[in-house]
């Protein structure tokens, strides 16, 4: 854990407890079971709002507490442990993100007071086939008078049924833009992806949208850097999800008696655990880096978002198969909450670049 | 200026002044020694650096240090890299300066800190450890080198292996049995003894890399002076224990991704033997892969590191990733090796002669030297034995470590 001053620390043990108490896991449990569309209870939504951490990240003067992006990776983490579902990390990390880095002051001002109060659930839209691909949108915003029309399609779309908002990743005769398009405007439409998480995402659909020129909110650089501070952020909540993995599997080798024994003092499954910790701490590291990077104004945000998102991914990979493979039989069945954690996994490894992406963008940024 | 700018232009100043420039940018022997050209001139830097007490500059002054703290010694070598000068003692002194002297400054009699920490800060006393014995490696604690009362001394029967830089040593830090009737870590005490005695006999090992530091050393009724026992007697055990910790501190600094100063990155040597393609990515795109996988593991080392030396400065406890550091390092270090070999093709493995370019013929012998870093200083598997027992709290291993 990074040496966290005493108002991360106050809101890590805030978010632990709140998390733990009123919407651990056996929520979102309740929350599968239901088939809520949304993919997420109201209540737990209003209650982080209520918290304060939908304005961890915007600036004081547009209603948040400007608190950083380490101070959010805090609380990602607290709730990728309890995998506590909403669309906190969709609209009040990444798209608050673009508003900051892409939005005019008077987009700022209109947007950003409305993702802190909760009415405006903004969500950023920018892959378009089955690997992340940012660099090649096919997406057409044509020029159409002062403004655009937007025509083509968006997939896995975090929080996509949810949105009130999207920010458009969009192909112009000036390269890439984001724009901001309402989700009711005319000729957006929508369809549920069922993903093995459970998890609220869409197919978004735009079918001649029309959108005004101070819908504009950034270029191609804008959209890479919304997209590291993206990486670098979801890699705090897998690191708690693959930590809770990482405890739940350590309990369980030093409770579970086999042969007589726990079965923790065997050799092969201490080493593996070993083994297990030492990448858990040396991704921590990588994580944390990344979101220090951002905050302190760093140039080498997207070599280190690049490092965190692989060895994070690699960690949660390799950590959700041993959580099934150690809790044996029991693992495998649904009761138990193992299959959760490894199914999250693998929908988080593949959002925003894969470890696969992120490598050979490790070795591009270092010329190789 | 805050004082330790003010200490960094003293620094700087007083090596200008004192560094002797034909030392500059010099190459040192495995055991700090000088060419002959360079011989005057390194023994006046020598004796400058020890007046100065900049030989081991965190110990007191009273035993031949300059009593200052961690951040201006960080400051002192800074400078010293920045001027092509270095410090030669540590590695004059053998084991003395990174192991045996900070052991006698935390267990030592104030009469054992006068007597030995002197001649390690000025590098005139070189030492060597006598722990490992052909049957005590992994599992030291089984050692069974005895040492009996007698008279005044202690009479030191049997033999130690891997005493590295035992042959040149004046001094050895002994792990030696006085209690064989207690249990295997009860009965064992810490001595230090001279190397010029009689009883005492060393013989070089020569390794798969070649010429190696490492000696086998026979004690045949050799002696120590009492008041050479350091710590208690019996309790030596721990006394190892701190020197092992100041060990592994030595060596969890991994050599940073492709290496430093003006050597090229492993990158670059990658490109030189591979060639590129049209995009100027490596043309073996499995070999991209794992060395991206290699660099990624080096720069998460670093940020571990980073993050303890932070965690260290502020609230936070001091997280368990310590301990994890060897492993990770180890891993590092002959992931490294085994890519520029692989890198080099058949250049990547000669044994010696012009055929070889310099760099190609030191890496063959790094990597196979660096087969020794997952077996000494705890190996990597006893590393994880730690981890798994005392930082997971798992119980016992029936195999214990």
């Amino acid at each position: 854990m990074a040496a966290l001053t005493e108002e991360q620390s106050m809101l890590r043990d805030q978010a632990k407890s709140w998390v733990t108490e009123q919407f651990p896991v056996q929520k979102f449990r309740e929350m599968r079971d239901s088939g809520v569309e949304t993919r997420f209870m109201p209540e737990t939504w209003q209650g982080m709002i209520e918290m304060g951490w939908t304005g961890i990240l915007v600036p004081e003067q547009y209603g948040g507490s400007g608190l950083g992006y380490l101070t959010f990776g805090v609380v990602l983490e607290e709730i990728g442990r309890q995998l506590t579902a909403s669309p906190l990390f969709a609209s009040a990390y990444v798209g608050a993100t673009a508003v900051m880095l892409g939005g005019s002051d008077e987009q700022k001002q209109v947007i950003l007071p409305k993702i802190v109060d909760g009415s405006v659930i903004l969500t950023l839209a920018v892959d378009e086939g089955p690997r992340h691909n940012p660099a090649n949108i096919a997406l057409k915003a044509e020029k159409a008078g002062a403004g655009y029309k937007l025509s083509g399609s968006k997939t896995f779309v975090l929080e996509g049924m949810a949105a009130t908002d999207f920010i458009v990743a969009a192909s112009t005769d000036d390269g890439i833009k984001l724009l901001h398009v309402p989700a009711d405007a005319p000729g957006v439409s929508r369809e549920a992806m069922s993903m093995v998480d459970s998890r609220g995402y869409a197919n978004v659909h735009f079918d001649g949208v029309e959108v005004g020129a101070d819908a504009e909110m950034g270029d191609a650089a804008v959209l890479e850097q919304v997209l590291d501070c993206a990486r670098a952020g979801i890699g705090a909540e897998m690191l708690g999800t693959a930590s809770q993995a990482f405890d739940m599997t350590l309990e369980y080798l030093k409770t579970r008696v086999q042969f007589g024994q726990v079965i923790g003092s065997f050799q092969a499954l201490g080493h593996r655990a070993a083994e297990l910790f030492g990448q858990m701490e040396l991704s921590r590291s990588c994580m944390e880096a990344a979101l220090q990077a951002i905050d302190s104004g760093a140039d080498d945000v997207p070599q280190l978002a690049s490092l965190s998102k692989a060895r994070v991914g690699d960690f949660i990979h390799e950590m959700s198969n041993q959580l099934i493979q150690i809790h044996g039989g029991i693992g495998m069945t649904d009761e138990f909450d193992a299959g959760f954690y490894l199914k999250r996994a693998r929908v988080l490894e593949a959002a925003y670049g894969s470890q696969a992406y992120h490598r050979d963008r490790y070795a591009r940024v270092m010329g190789f | 200026m805050s004082d330790l700018e003010t200490f960094r232009a003293e620094t700087k100043a007083w090596i200008e002044a004192n560094f002797p420039t034909s030392l500059k940018g010099s190459s040192m022997g495995l055991e700090g020694e000088a060419d002959d050209s360079t011989k005057a001139d390194f023994e006046t830097w020598r004796q400058r650096l020890a007046e100065k007490g900049w030989g081991a500059p965190t110990w007191p002054t009273e035993y031949g240090g300059a009593g200052v703290s961690d951040p201006e010694a960080k400051i002192i070598s800074q400078e010293m890299a920045k001027q092509g000068a270095f410090n030669p003692i540590p590695l004059m002194a053998g084991m003395g300066v990174t192991m045996v002297g900070p052991t006698v400054l935390e267990y030592g009699t104030d009469e054992q800190k006068a007597k030995h920490l002197p001649g390690i800060a000025s590098g005139e006393i070189r030492w060597c450890l006598g722990l490992s014995e052909p049957n005590a490696g992994s599992d030291l604690a089984s050692l069974q080198t005895k040492a009996e009362v007698d008279g005044d001394t202690f009479k030191i029967n049997g033999q130690k292996i891997w005493t590295s830089g035992a042959d040149i040593s004046q001094w050895c830090g002994a792990l030696v049995r006085t209690d064989s009737s207690a249990k295997k870590r009860d009965g064992i005490s810490f001595v230090m003894l001279p190397m010029d005695q009689e009883g005492v006999r060393t013989k070089p090992i020569q390794l798969i890399s070649g010429v190696s530091p490492f000696c086998e050393t026979f004690f045949d009724d050799a002696r120590a002076e009492k008041s050479d026992l350091l710590g208690p007697l019996n309790e030596g055990w721990s006394v190892v224990k701190r020197l092992l910790q100041h060990e592994r501190q030595s060596q969890t600094r991994a050599r940073p991704a492709g290496g430093g100063g003006s050597k090229p990155t492993l990158q670059e040597v990658a490109k030189n033997y591979v060639g590129t393609d049209e995009s100027g990515a490596l043309a073996d795109s499995d070999l991209r892969n794992r060395l991206t996988h290699h660099l990624m593991d080096s720069q998460a080392h670093s940020l571990t590191i980073s993050r303890i030396t932070a965690e260290a400065r502020g609230q936070v406890k001091v997280s368990a990733a310590a301990s994890i550091l060897k492993n990770s390092a180890t891993r590092i270090a002959q992931g490294k090796a085994e890519l520029t070999m692989e890198i080099m093709g058949s250049q990547g493995v000669g044994w010696e002669g012009d055929n070889f370019a310099p760099e190609e013929l030191e890496n063959v012998r790094d990597w196979l030297w660096g087969k020794a870093i997952s077996i000494y200083g705890g190996s990597y598997e006893v590393q994880n034995n730690i981890i798994s027992k005392n930082i997971l709290g798992l119980p016992e291993n029936t195999q214990k470590g």
